[in-house]
């Protein structure tokens, strides 16, 4: 088995097991709002295989990534649209 | 951009239909390229390395020994021409080309809006499940399992493996079409024992036939959801509702490829071919009848895109057997007018441009009502609302423009050079 993964979610530090997707990283850390609607209104995952765009996030800088398509990778960078 | 994609047959989709058409491509030693958006094999239905059936595993086997190329991480953004695929892989460009296509997209489930319905927390079953697979925390959360499908129970039981407190299991169909239904599955005994196992995974959770959910309260996340059987309604508190009411095929490329749908399905031969010449389909595209349908279907139009006639009619009595499992499938789990009524004037139908029922209701297509309220223009590019819109309001989308996903700018340039 790999070795656990360390990777940042809003600046926090956070180690999960090999085969996380950064949805679950993002949940594990606390966090549900992970984009804030038009209107305001907190949003999370809806559809969890990469259709409805819910989940998206900021990547290593990139942004409008899909967290629930993406695996964690050692040293990642993940921003939640506070 | 990389000229080595060029194919005999290239599949789109490494669910159970893309995997069984790969391998059969293969076998009747074309090169064969796979092509799926996401870094693992074996689709939605397939997916997570834990609690995969033997099955899953097999195919999984064969296919990575079966000498075809995998183009993981891969999303097929245009179809610019025929014989050509336009596709994204990481954020770049790339391009693949084939003499035969096989279209295996697969199925997303079905949302219908409901006051609540856009609170983090509820997901949909599928896609809890997925997420539940990767690492999403549900241990001791309390979870409502609710819609419609035989989905619902697989779901579960699933989540119930993994620490969770199901609370309910609410199936919107009646009782007794249910049980008609888990009578059907007689003739396909694999069927039942997957169904007698997930019983024996659920008991002690209640399992409540003719109801559904009215709405789902919270603040950040959701923490409760009222049900109701149409008489009496009551509330459970809850800190993740897994809601959906079944699957609808993903069409996209198939209609950007120009392949015909009928009744919102594309249509095929007994070869699996589309209306497009040299283009096969299979799976959940030409009608939600499961994994072991796809598979089937898959393999038919695997060898019938290589050419080989043969072994590919040595399984049109075993895709027969699944085509009426599909059929009873339609029939048992059919919806109700109720559940496609439970959005306000106030709900939300459209979660990318926040746009509600009520104001979808001053229109009369989609055409009208995207142009006024941006509808269906957001980044799921009408995937959620736009099915969603079919149910609740009678019309929905109809067609398909490139991007067929959301792409980087620099992938558009390329698509236009």
């Amino acid at each position: 088995m790999a070795e656990e993964v360390k990777l940042r979610v809003n600046g926090k530090e956070l180690t999960v097991a090999p085969g996380t997707i950064v949805a679950a990283a993002i949940r594990i850390a606390g966090v549900t709002r992970f984009r804030t609607s038009l209107t305001g209104f907190p949003r999370g995952p809806l559809c969890g295989m990469g259709i409805c765009m819910e989940c998206c996030v900021t990547i290593n800088g990139r942004e409008h990534c899909r967290s629930c398509q993406t695996l964690c990778e050692p040293g990642m960078e993940v921003r939640t649209g506070e | 951009m990389n000229d080595l994609n060029e194919f005999d047959v290239v599949v789109v989709g490494g669910g159970p239909a893309g995997l069984g058409a790969a391998c059969a491509a293969a076998a009747c030693g074309r090169a064969v390229g796979l092509v799926d958006d996401t870094p693992w094999l074996g689709g939605q239905i397939w997916r997570g390395q834990k609690g995969r059936p033997w099955q899953a595993l097999e195919w999984i086997e064969r296919f990575k020994a079966c000498g075809a190329k995998l183009l993981d991480n891969t999303s097929v953004i245009a179809t610019p021409q025929r014989g050509v695929l336009m596709a994204e892989k990481d954020g770049n460009p790339c391009e693949i080309r084939y003499a035969k296509l096989v279209l295996a997209t697969g199925a997303r489930e079905l949302f219908l809006p409901f006051p609540g319905w856009t609170l983090p927390g509820v997901i949909g079953p599928g896609g809890m499940q997925s997420l539940v697979k990767h690492g999403w925390p549900v241990k001791d959360q309390r979870v409502v399992v609710a819609g419609s499908g035989p989905l619902l129970l697989a779901v579960a039981a699933g989540l119930r493996q993994y620490g969770a407190h199901v609370v309910s299991v609410v199936e919107q169909a009646p009782r007794s079409s249910v049980l008609q239904f888990g009578f059907s599955l007689r003739s396909h005994p694999s069927k039942l024992w997957q169904a007698a196992r997930i019983k024996m995974g659920l008991l002690g959770v209640p399992y409540r036939c003719g109801a559904w959910p009215a709405k789902a309260e919270g603040s950040d996340n959701v923490g409760s959801v009222t049900l109701t059987d149409g008489h009496k309604t009551w509330t459970e508190e809850c800190n993740l509702l897994a809601c959906g009411f079944g699957l609808v095929p993903n069409v996209e490329l198939p209609l950007a490829a120009g392949c015909e749908l009928k009744d919102g399905f594309v249509q095929v031969n007994e070869w699996q071919a589309t209306s497009v010449t040299g283009i096969y389909c299979a799976g959940e595209p030409t009608g939600i009848g499961g994994a072991d349908c796809a598979l089937v279907e898959g393999q038919i139009a695997g060898y019938a895109a290589s050419g080989q006639p043969a072994p590919a009619e040595s399984l049109f009595i075993l895709r027969a057997r699944w085509h009426k499992f599909r059929a009873a499938l339609a029939r048992a789990f059919a919806l109700r007018p109720e559940v496609k009524q439970l959005a306000t004037d106030s709900t939300l139908l459209c979660r990318c441009e926040d746009v509600t029922v009520g104001q979808m209701r001053q229109h009369t297509n989609w055409r009208d009502a995207k142009l006024q309220t941006r509808c269906g223009m957001g980044s799921c590019q009408g995937r959620i609302c736009g099915a969603a819109a079919k149910e609740v309001l009678g019309w929905g989308m109809e067609s398909v423009r490139p991007p067929i996903l959301p792409a980087r700018v620099q992938s558009l340039i390329v698509k236009a050079k």
